[in-house]
């Protein structure tokens, strides 16, 4: 009982240690692959110290919310981490208490805080990023929906826990259409969700073309730290659940002992660097779609799932 | 035969019946006349895939040939055929007129795919043979997305290239359903879809000729006197 909570726990501060490190992989691979040499991987971490050891400064216009979206932003990844597999195979402590719609929502809250903040402050482009991001959230919604539809159909549960061992039991499975094509559907998500680059560019600095970033262009000190973090955290917790739930439920801990814990922190991150290498070819390979063209990519996305729930459907 | 390798096999052919879907979703999605082509010869091979995965699953030659036919005409006799025909209407990169946009062209697409689903589901244990149950519903979906496209677009080579994926559905179904079907019957229908593209090419080209575009949607609206 203890072991499991304190397994729990692990799996937060986990969550919270490397995700600063997994962003800034993926910026020095993208530069390398550029043909640039990048920042250093330990840029995200740098910048955060810097940022909390800096003056906040908040316009006298706004209202708690701008002051408060920060600690939710940066909360709900890390109750979503409780919820779902990041370093072990059998359920812990937290596990029963949110399904995959939980996990979902709270991740959604934290959004809806930084998109309120963003229109709270009046900033000519907070409330433009901020419209923009509720279109592509709204539609990703539906993906969504149908992709943990599908998912806890096959499975007959809604429990990440539950989920991940039906895809390689047995290895067959792996190859199921429906589950092929859901991980098509989900990459295209994480992509849109995440404002990687057919959707969104997340280097960019030109605020007219800003979705995902320009939600947080009024914060300073501890607030842009905070921010920047938790955008760390909710790509890092996406990325468990596409790898660890959807996809490559391997390398997982399957014993209670701590040594076999700790040692799947290393084979998470193995798995989450390969994947961080096909995400970071998909972006340089890829151009940036222009606004109107965000409903079709996402449009995309909804009939590959929706196909995967037909050919579910049609199997039984 | 032992059932487990049957069933890998199985699986595989699944996969590759869901990819091609995808193929005949992207015929509806893409937006470029190259592009199209080259969904054309994905789905084509994936077709072959197919054949030759149930080829080695029955132990038939006749599928094996099916697949070796396939790879020859669909895949290098039929973008050969284009290129020679129509060459740069199909190799320069430009957009296609449609009718729908792309959105809903794809919502359209989902109930068409479910409007599949639904024909074939009474069709599934008529006969009992064993690749049925995945190729007839996909094969069947992949038909009607290829005559959908057909209507969407307003361009010639993009609706050849439905025609032909009608085609590809229609053979997609047939590898299941009669395995044993003569290797003649296979080479008189290779031949006709190079015929098929050959002459839509000439008279793509032709068109291309006096009208000056491809986009055939227009032609509705010219009248003679």
């Amino acid at each position: 009982m203890l072991a499991r909570i304190g397994y729990n726990l692990l799996q937060v501060c986990v969550v919270l240690a490397f995700a600063p490190l997994v962003e800034g992989v993926a910026s020095r691979l993208k530069e390398i692959l550029q043909s640039k040499r990048g920042p250093s991987i330990f840029q995200p971490y740098r910048d955060i110290w810097k940022l909390l050891h800096k003056d906040e400064i908040g316009s006298e216009y706004s209202s708690w919310i701008f002051r408060a979206a920060p600690y939710v932003a940066f909360a709900a990844p890390i109750f979503v981490a409780l919820l779902i597999p990041v370093l072990t195979r059998y359920p812990l402590f937290f596990a029963f208490m949110g399904d995959m719609l939980g996990g979902g929502s709270i991740l959604a809250l934290g959004g809806f805080f930084a998109t309120l903040a963003a229109v709270d402050t009046a900033n000519p482009y907070g409330p433009m990023g901020a419209s923009r991001t509720r279109m592509v959230g709204f539609l990703a919604e539906p993906v969504f929906i149908v992709v943990f539809l599908t998912v806890s159909f096959v499975a007959g549960s809604t429990i990440p826990y539950i989920v991940q061992m039906r895809w390689i039991t047995p290895i067959a499975n792996f190859f199921e259409p429906s589950h092929v094509l859901l991980m098509i559907a989900f990459l295209m998500l994480i992509l849109a969700e995440d404002g990687r680059i057919p959707v969104d560019s997340p280097s960019g600095q030109f605020e007219l073309a800003m979705i995902e970033r320009s939600k947080s262009l009024e914060y300073s000190g501890r607030g842009a730290a905070l921010m920047k973090w938790a955008g760390a955290m909710k790509f890092f917790v996406l990325i468990c659940i596409f790898l660890n739930v959807l996809v490559t439920p391997w390398g997982l801990a399957r014993g209670f002992s701590l040594g076999e814990v700790l040692l799947s922190i290393p084979l998470v991150l193995f798995k989450i660097f390969v994947f961080v290498l096909v995400l970071v070819s998909i972006e340089s390979s890829l151009a940036k779609l222009r606004l109107f063209r965000i409903p079709e990519f996402l449009g995309a996305a909804f009939v590959t799932s929706v196909v995967a729930m037909i050919t579910r459907l049609s199997e039984i | 035969m032992n059932s487990s390798f049957f069933q890998v096999i199985s699986a595989l052919d699944a996969l590759t019946g869901a990819l091609f879907l995808l193929t005949a979703l992207g015929f509806v999605a893409t937006r470029q006349v190259l592009a199209s082509l080259q969904l054309f010869i994905m789905q084509s091979l994936l077709l072959a895939l197919s054949a030759g995965l149930i080829g080695i699953a029955l132990d038939s030659i006749h599928l094996l040939a099916v697949a070796a036919i396939t790879i020859a005409t669909k895949t290098l006799m039929i973008p050969w055929l284009l290129r020679r025909t129509v060459g740069a209407e199909v190799y320069r990169t430009r957009e296609i007129e449609r009718v729908l946009n792309i959105p809903s062209s794809l919502l359209l697409a989902a109930g068409i795919i479910v409007l599949a689903y639904v024909v074939a589901y009474p069709l599934l244990g008529a006969v009992k043979v064993p690749f049925e149950q995945i190729n007839l519903p996909l094969g069947i979906a992949a038909m009607f997305l290829g005559a959908f496209t057909i209507v969407v677009r307003r361009e010639a080579v993009p609706q050849l290239l439905g025609l032909l994926a009608v085609e590809n559905g229609v053979f997609f179904v047939g590898i299941a359903i009669a395995p044993e079907l003569p290797v003649i019957a296979e080479l008189a229908a290779a031949v006709d879809v190079a015929v098929i593209a050959l002459v839509v090419g000439l008279l793509t080209r032709s068109i291309h000729r006096r009208v000056g575009t491809t986009a055939v949607g227009r032609l509705s609206a010219l009248r003679e006197r």
